[in-house]
């Protein structure tokens, strides 16, 4: 009766990611209400300058109230209100080291929205794009579901610290011509998510080069661009491709930039995304395709006004990427403090972390298992590198920037105490049978057997939940924790 | 290898219709009244602008809700973070609460059933996509909006069947004409998903009558596959009788006892009776579960700005506000509605009766030189840069009979509608009388008509080319 689109499951939305959020929505922490509840760092969300914006409207209520210029003028949807003032915050988020033309930036609800249109741009059903992973799981959905377009997965390695290089592309390349699929082009995002780091000039030029080489396209999603916090600085794909003259083989056609204010602003509610493209076809294609998510013009205008303000856009970026690396380096140190490690990262809302040594084997049934116990057992939801399609199990994305900082440090002092038990379970060498364990989980407090028993008995369907050694080692955990108690 | 994708590269978007030409034309020339008095007056864009004054004033009145305020409270950093698509719940309730209103509270939504779409246009085509496969087809009754060839086809490559109404019965469904229809449909090898209609009609400007409705529910009724789309984006423009009748009322009055509730969708969206159309705000509305998920997860592609969710909560809770404004606003287009027509009438054009919608649909026949598209065509050359109107050919609508036309009346002050109803008065008087001194003279008048007109159209394909 419905159509093939609205009954299948290839938007994504039962993967690990969301099954993470669904339990956080049932026992949300919260300081006075629920203590013990379970604190949400699965959320790569900016909390931390709302302040700056909420002085800002205090000092224009005029625009605000849509008083200045009267509501007749804004609520009309053909008039275009904002874009001198975008492409010029954009130009400012990359230390004006490129300069961009109002006319090639198409407005969209959200990077959701023009990642999407992206794909219907440039490939037809049954092509695909290259993508790197570790990658963001909503890809999954944003660039395949509707578009009928297929992601090749590029795997990258801890081995070079997560870099592309030329090599594992023309491995990617190679594994698609195999499955006879046609790429369109590499899909990348800088700074990247989940990673947390920049992209460095000559992983851009490998970028290029690959892309001269066969004729494809690159789509830069540089949502997180305002959130480089450190150096090395950001350098966009669209400065690189400015500054190379030879040889670029009209592949200046062919690199497009995503953007939004969703991260950088910390307004994603406010659905403002956006497409630049030196490609005037692509741009006519992409405006026309931009009606089935325009932009409110309430939001439009405020936006507008906003950017207007040099001297608050200034200030405000300074301001938000000193916080972001004052928080980042809050978690790095709770983290390290428990005998975590994570990737060297110089921008987003989250790291990337290395919990490798405490799976109880190198697979990635361990790192679900370890996952479901910092759920339920840590009370902290963070991202598994699986639902990443990440190659290596045991990386976690853990978000910082939304959060307050005392909620913070209790996620990184309930995690040093996790680790803790954990690591005078091994150093014991104690062991104890399946029964046993079962037993000592009887004894946990309810709310935590209720937690795991829910997840267990709910998500049994997807793939097995294991039985033997790995679970085995998973009570023994449980056991000794509760018997410290 | 090809550059962008077929999609991007095709012409399906529809984009190069006269529809979307001659407000190319008034974009370079548009009328101002003190800049450029004899611009091209716009009469092709159905806008709803007679009422702002009253939602400027409700704004004055309560500047705190537009200043992320509740209750004296800052709430920007909730409504700043809130991306949850399944919409703000208070602004559902309100906005379930104003489409009962609006159907004179004869039927009732539930909030859970709707899915906040960025515009109508966003939520037509994800309806596509949620109820038909590549190649599956749709039946549109004829004269219709022509931005539905783009929405409802483009991305999602469903086909439309048209079903041929005329103006022997004033353009209403009959059964013969569905019935043709689908067996069109048949014939094109095409699978029918459905029926998607516009109540109150684009561009007719009326409601569809009682019988039309159960026509089409029984229709779907039989074939068990197949759905109907009622997009009633104009219900809050009704200003005359006879009222407006949801399809929702028409399954009340059955008892859905033919179980097609689940089968039967609403479209919705504040653009035309607000007057909003920069807010994008749409909505579905669907009995059927599993086409609200799918449909709620697809709106993450264009979700309502919560900015605009949050305003919009408050306004439309206000219901003191809400019942003043519908009344208000009714009277306003009908009074607009009527200039119009008398306007028209002077100039010895007729429309199509109309109870509602933001434009009347008006009957140039009489003024082609053959009834044929070409002579519409060349009328509506002579409208657009003659006259200095832009409105909208029936062609482009996919109407079946040439010479009617849909004229805009809301979206321009009362003065600049006199304006354009004195020059059409004067263009139809000139051209009787060019006609009648024609004959009277024979053949020279004749060879300079012929010659201006084929100079406009050679003008025409040269701007063609260069678009």
């Amino acid at each position: 009766m419905l159509s093939r689109k609205a009954s299948e499951d290839s938007h994504g939305q039962d993967s690990y990611y969301f099954l993470g959020w669904q339990e956080y929505e049932k026992n949300p922490y919260h300081l006075i209400r629920n203590p013990t509840g379970i604190i949400q760092m699965g959320l790569a969300e900016n909390q931390l300058s709302f302040d700056l914006l909420k002085s800002w409207l205090r000092r224009n209520p005029d625009i605000v109230g849509m008083k200045k210029d009267g509501l007749s003028s804004l609520v009309l949807d053909h008039e275009v209100i904002s874009y001198g003032e975008l492409v010029e915050f954009m130009s400012k988020i990359r230390g004006n080291g490129v300069k961009f033309a109002p006319e090639k930036l198409v407005l969209t609800a959200g990077a959701t929205h023009a990642n999407e249109i992206m794909m219907f741009c440039l490939a037809d059903p049954g092509e695909a794009f290259i993508l790197p992973t570790p990658y963001y799981p909503g890809f999954d959905r944003d660039l395949k579901w509707r578009t009928g377009v297929e992601i090749v997965p590029m795997h990258c390695s801890s081995s070079n610290g997560f870099r592309i290089t030329s090599s594992s592309l023309e491995e990617a390349y190679q594994k698609a011509q195999k499955l006879n699929l046609k790429v369109k082009g590499v899909f990348v995002t800088n700074p990247s998510n989940p990673l947390g780091i920049t992209m460095t000039k000559t992983e851009l030029y490998h970028l290029i080069d690959f892309a001269i080489e066969k004729n494809i396209h690159i789509i830069s999603d540089e949502i997180y661009s305002g959130t480089v916090f450190n150096s090395p600085k950001f350098v966009s794909i669209m400065e690189v491709a400015n500054e190379r003259t030879s040889n670029m083989n009209n592949v200046r056609n062919r690199i497009h930039i995503v953007y939004s204010l969703s991260k950088d602003l910390g307004v994603p509610g406010f659905r403002v995304g956006m497409i630049y493209s030196n490609n005037e076809m692509l741009v006519g294609a992409a405006t026309k395709m931009s009606s089935f998510g325009l932009v409110s013009s309430q939001t439009q205008y405020l936006v507008a006004n906003l950017l207007k303000d040099k001297k608050f856009t200034s200030k405000y970026i300074e301001e938000n990427q000193r916080r972001l690396k004052r928080r980042k380096e809050m978690l790095k140190s709770g983290l390290r403090n428990a005998g975590i490690r994570c990737l060297k990262s110089n921008a987003g809302l989250f790291c990337w972390v290395d919990m490798r040594h405490l799976l109880s084997s190198a697979t990635f049934e361990a790192e679900k298992e370890l996952w479901m116990m910092i759920l339920c057992h840590v009370g902290l939801n963070i991202s598994p590198g699986s639902s990443c399609h990440c190659y290596e199990p045991g990386w976690f994305r853990v978000c910082f920037a939304n959060m307050s900082e005392d909620t913070l440090k209790l996620a990184m002092r309930r995690m040093k105490a996790f680790i803790d038990s954990t690591v005078s379970v091994v150093n014991q060498g104690k062991g104890c049978t399946y029964e046993q364990s079962v037993n000592a989980i009887r004894e946990l407090r309810s709310w935590q057997m209720h937690g795991i028993r829910q997840i267990i008995g709910d998500h049994s369907d997807i793939g097995d939940w294991p039985r033997g050694e790995s679970v085995t080692h998973a009570f023994r955990v449980l056991a000794v924790s509760n018997e410290e108690r | 290898m090809r550059l962008l994708s077929t999609k991007a590269t095709c012409n399906s978007h529809g984009q190069d219709s006269s529809y979307f030409l001659g407000w190319q034309e008034y974009e370079k020339n548009p009328y101002d009244e003190i800049h450029n008095p004899k611009g091209i007056i716009q009469m092709g864009l159905a806008e709803n602008q007679l009422s702002f004054d009253l939602l400027e004033s409700w704004l004055a009145k309560n500047p705190d809700v537009a200043g992320f305020k509740r209750d004296g409270k800052s709430i920007f950093r909730e409504l700043a973070l809130f991306q949850d698509y399944h919409g703000l719940p208070s602004f559902k309730k309100a906005l379930v609460d104003f489409m009962a209103e609006i159907r004179g509270n004869k039927v009732t939504f539930d909030p859970d059933h709707i899915v906040l779409t960025a515009g109508a246009t966003s939520a037509n085509e994800t309806l596509m996509f949620c109820l038909a496969d590549q190649g599956e087809a749709f039946l549109l009754p004829t004269p219709y909006y022509p931005g539905f060839d783009r929405d409802l086809k483009w991305r999602t490559g469903a086909e439309i069947v048209p079903i041929q109404c005329t103006s022997s019965n004033n353009f209403q469904i009959t059964e013969t004409a569905l019935k043709q229809a689908y067996e069109e449909a048949r014939k094109r090898n095409l699978r029918v998903k459905g029926v998607l209609v516009t109540n109150p009609s684009n561009p007719l400007g009326t409601t569809m009558s009682r019988s039309e409705l159960n026509l089409l529910v029984d229709f779907i009724k039989e074939k068990t596959d197949m759905h109907l789309i009622s997009d009633e984006i104009y219900s809050g423009t009704v200003f005359s009788s006879p009222g407006f009748v949801s399809v929702m009322e028409i399954l009340k009055e059955r008892n859905d006892t033919d179980g097609i509730g689940n089968r039967v969708h609403v479209v919705y969206s504040l653009s035309k009776d607000l007057g909003l159309p920069g807010f994008r705000v749409g909505a579905i509305y669907s009995e059927n579960d599993t086409v609200v998920a799918a449909a709620t997860k697809m709106s993450s592609f264009g979700l309502v700005s919560s900015q605009t969710q949050y305003l919009l909560s408050a306004m439309l809770g206000d219901k003191k506000f809400t019942r003043n404004y519908i009344v208000e606003n009714q009277k306003r287009l009908k009074r607009r509605q009527r200039m119009m027509v008398s306007g028209l009438q002077k100039a010895g054009i007729s429309c199509l009766e109309s109870n509602a919608g933001l434009f009347c649909w008006v009957d140039m026949r009489h003024l082609l030189h053959s009834n044929t598209f070409e002579a519409e065509m060349e009328l509506w050359k002579k409208i657009v840069y003659q006259v200095g109107l832009n409105i909208s050919p029936g062609s482009s609508c996919h109407c079946t009979e040439p010479g009617w036309f849909r004229v805009c009346f809301a979206n321009m002050s009362e003065e600049t509608l006199t304006l354009a109803m004195k020059r059409l008065k004067n263009f139809v008087v000139e051209s009787t009388c060019t006609q009648r001194s024609a004959l009277f003279n024979g053949t020279s008048k004749r060879k300079s008509l012929t010659k201006w007109v084929f100079r406009l159209s050679s003008r025409d394909h040269r701007e063609q080319e260069e678009r």
